[in-house]
């Protein structure tokens, strides 16, 4: 960093810091406080400045509108709207029960699925890949992420659907039928064919942010373990996943908040039925996909206002969970910005 | 005899751990066969339903009504593309307005925090709910579905991917490129949009490209926004076809026939989005950006 004009400046008493981590360039801060530019640059900066506050508008403005088109259920209902399973638009009583449990249900089913298989894959990924496989496999998982919604959809009505209802669902009948979990009529389409179609679109979100998070274990965590005597597997869960577990964490609970707002590919194959039933073969709703199915049929004001009332919950607890698992990626990657999946 | 049994039980231990090992290093190998299984079976399913059923016809003839056969899917993939120009007319300025605004003015401010955490936040909003805000802001008021509407509802999706890579992408510029410009006399806005953006731009290009395949396959917003048109429309004001909403409605439709173009349908958004999503890895990984950064 030589030939800087810095000397120029007699207040400034260093030079510009070397360039390793970016601070604030104090030529740079120097330089724009004078000269001839400095009111065009002060309207660019104020310029950019109202962009990056329009993202806080744009939320805000989003937020406003679900709770302002929402009053009339909120100040009918209150909070008895979330505990009351009463769906009928011809009389005008609503509750969110059977949504809420469908929503919930469903995606609880994809995390048990989804996150013994991303944990697996990122431990493999990360730590016994072979370097010519881990381009092409990331790459494939990461193909996973960008398939469109209502492609999966269209693949779990006609293929995985079918396959469950000849296969997989009399087995579980079959085997764990006593449960309770696995009874009654076999559609095919229900709560465990959206948890399973759900399941594949998280895993990949999972998957990436659980390696990333892995990725920032530093090796001398590896290579401590691995000096005691460690087999890989030890080292693995003693150098890797217990430093992480934070993020994985974070990692699963990031998943949730996809899964929670899901809304093409569940509509598709849940079975659109407003009931709370144990069996996971069962017909079910969720959030989502009530709104998906039966926004553009409301006719009156209040079943109007009672599907965006479920909007606004579902953006509510989106938000929660998803600022949850920022906070708990970020514990782990210190700081460094997390990617955008 | 002491150590014997001790030598014994370390024998087992030995057993144990070395069970153990394999047994892991087998259910990670396992996992990451179970995920890749179904996703090369969605894809050569896909391949196979929605090849057989391509033609020349899709790509220009309009749907026709059931019982008919033949018909394409012509206005829903020009109604995708206004419904996709419209959003980056939004999107992409404000999003790279947005990340210049991070990297260049409020580096480490608390200001740049709240607004990186609102950006984190937009990005988790369900697409479906940004759907019925978008309906309630523009529809509403203007009581009737519109393309624009729709155009808005991706435009909004579009922003936090753009903004947050547009960051990272300008972070990666070393200071001494910004007080050369400087130190020529440059103005700073100038200095920032054709020095500091223009050498971050390929990895820009990539945010945006990744922004655009992730909201050209979104169903959802356009549900109550641009609703979806059988014929041909081109005009902002008017309900508007888009290739993932007719995909939606041939799927759940009870006609062979239709299915049939559904899956066409689909192979050709996959397409379509596979292609950037690898043009940009190949751009990210071997291409001009090492070179920037």
């Amino acid at each position: 960093m030589s030939g800087l004009p810095v000397t120029s400046d007699p207040a400034s008493k260093s030079p510009a810091p070397a360039n390793e981590n970016q601070p604030p360039s104090a030529v740079r801060s120097f330089l724009l406080s004078r000269g001839n530019s400095a009111w065009s640059d002060r309207a660019f900066k104020w310029l950019m400045f109202i962009c990056a506050l329009s993202v806080f508008f744009i939320v805000a403005l989003i937020a406003w509108q679900l709770i302002l088109r929402s009053q009339l259920t909120i100040s009918k209902f209150g909070l008895s709207f979330f505990f009351k399973s009463a769906w009928d638009p011809v009389s005008g009583d609503f509750g969110a029960l059977p949504f809420i449990y469908g929503t919930l249900v469903s995606s609880l089913v994809a995390l048990v699925i989804a996150v013994p298989l991303a944990v697996g894959v990122a431990v493999f990924l990360t730590e016994m890949c072979p370097k010519f496989l881990r381009g092409p496999l990331s790459f494939l998982t990461e193909l996973l992420a960008a398939i469109p919604s209502v492609v999966y959809g269209l693949w779990a009505v006609f293929v995985l659907v079918p396959i469950l209802r000849e296969h997989v669902n009399p087995f579980l009948m079959k085997a764990l039928g006593w449960t309770g979990l696995f009874a009654g009529p076999n559609f095919g389409i229900g709560i465990l064919a959206a948890g399973v179609i759900l399941a594949i679109m998280i895993l990949p979100i999972i998957s990436s942010l659980t390696r990333e998070v892995m990725t920032a274990v530093p090796h001398s965590q590896r290579e401590a373990v691995l000096a005691l005597g460690a087999t890989r597997w030890e080292m693995i869960r003693m150098g890797v996943l217990r430093n992480a577990r934070i993020g994985i964490v974070g990692a699963i609970i990031l998943g949730l908040g996809r899964a929670l707002g899901e809304t093409m590919a569940v509509t598709m194959v849940i079975g659109n039925r407003p009931e709370i039933v144990k069996s996971l073969l069962s017909l079910g709703y969720s959030m989502s996909s009530v709104i998906a199915n039966e926004f553009s049929e409301a006719s009156d004001d209040l079943y109007l206002s009672a599907l965006i009332e479920i909007g606004l919950a579902l953006f509510v607890v989106t938000i929660i969970v998803n600022a949850l698992a920022r906070v708990l990626v970020w514990a782990v990657t210190r700081g460094a910005p997390a990617r955008v999946v | 005899m002491m150590a014997n049994t001790q030598y014994k039980a370390g024998k087992a231990n030995h057993w144990r751990r070395f069970l153990a090992n394999h047994l892991a290093s087998g259910l990670a190998v396992a996992s990451t066969i179970i995920v890749v299984a179904p996703l090369v079976a969605i894809l050569l399913y896909l391949i196979y339903k929605g090849a057989s059923s391509l033609n020349l016809n899709f790509f220009t003839q309009i749907p026709r009504p059931v019982g008919e056969s033949g018909g394409g899917m012509a206005n829903a993939i020009v109604g995708s593309a206004v419904l996709l120009g419209l959003g980056s007319l939004l999107g992409v300025p404000l999003g790279i307005a947005a990340g210049i605004y991070l990297a260049e003015f409020g580096r480490g401010g608390r200001l740049a925090n709240f607004v990186r955490f609102t950006a984190d936040v937009l990005n988790g909003v369900p697409s479906i709910v940004m759907g019925i805000s978008v309906y309630a802001l523009i529809v509403l008021p203007q009581k009737h579905f519109s393309a624009l509407s729709g155009g808005v509802a991706l435009g909004i999706m579009m922003i936090p991917t753009i903004t947050r890579t547009t960051e990272e992408m300008l972070l990666m510029v070393p200071n001494s490129i910004r007080e050369a410009a400087l130190g020529l006399g440059v103005p700073n806005w100038r200095s920032v949009l054709s020095i500091t953006l223009k050498t971050a731009s390929p990895g820009v290009i990539t945010g945006c490209m990744l922004a655009f395949a992730r909201v050209a396959g979104e169903t959802a917003p356009l549900l109550f926004t641009a609703f979806g048109n059988n014929f041909w429309s081109t005009s902002v004001n008017e309900p508007i076809a888009a290739l993932p909403l007719q995909i939606y409605v041939y799927a759940i439709s009870p006609y062979d026939e239709w299915h049939r173009l559904a899956w066409a349908g689909a192979l050709v958004l996959i397409v379509l989005i596979v292609v950037s999503v690898a043009l940009v890895r190949y751009v990210t990984t071997r291409g001009v950006l090492k070179g920037a950064s």
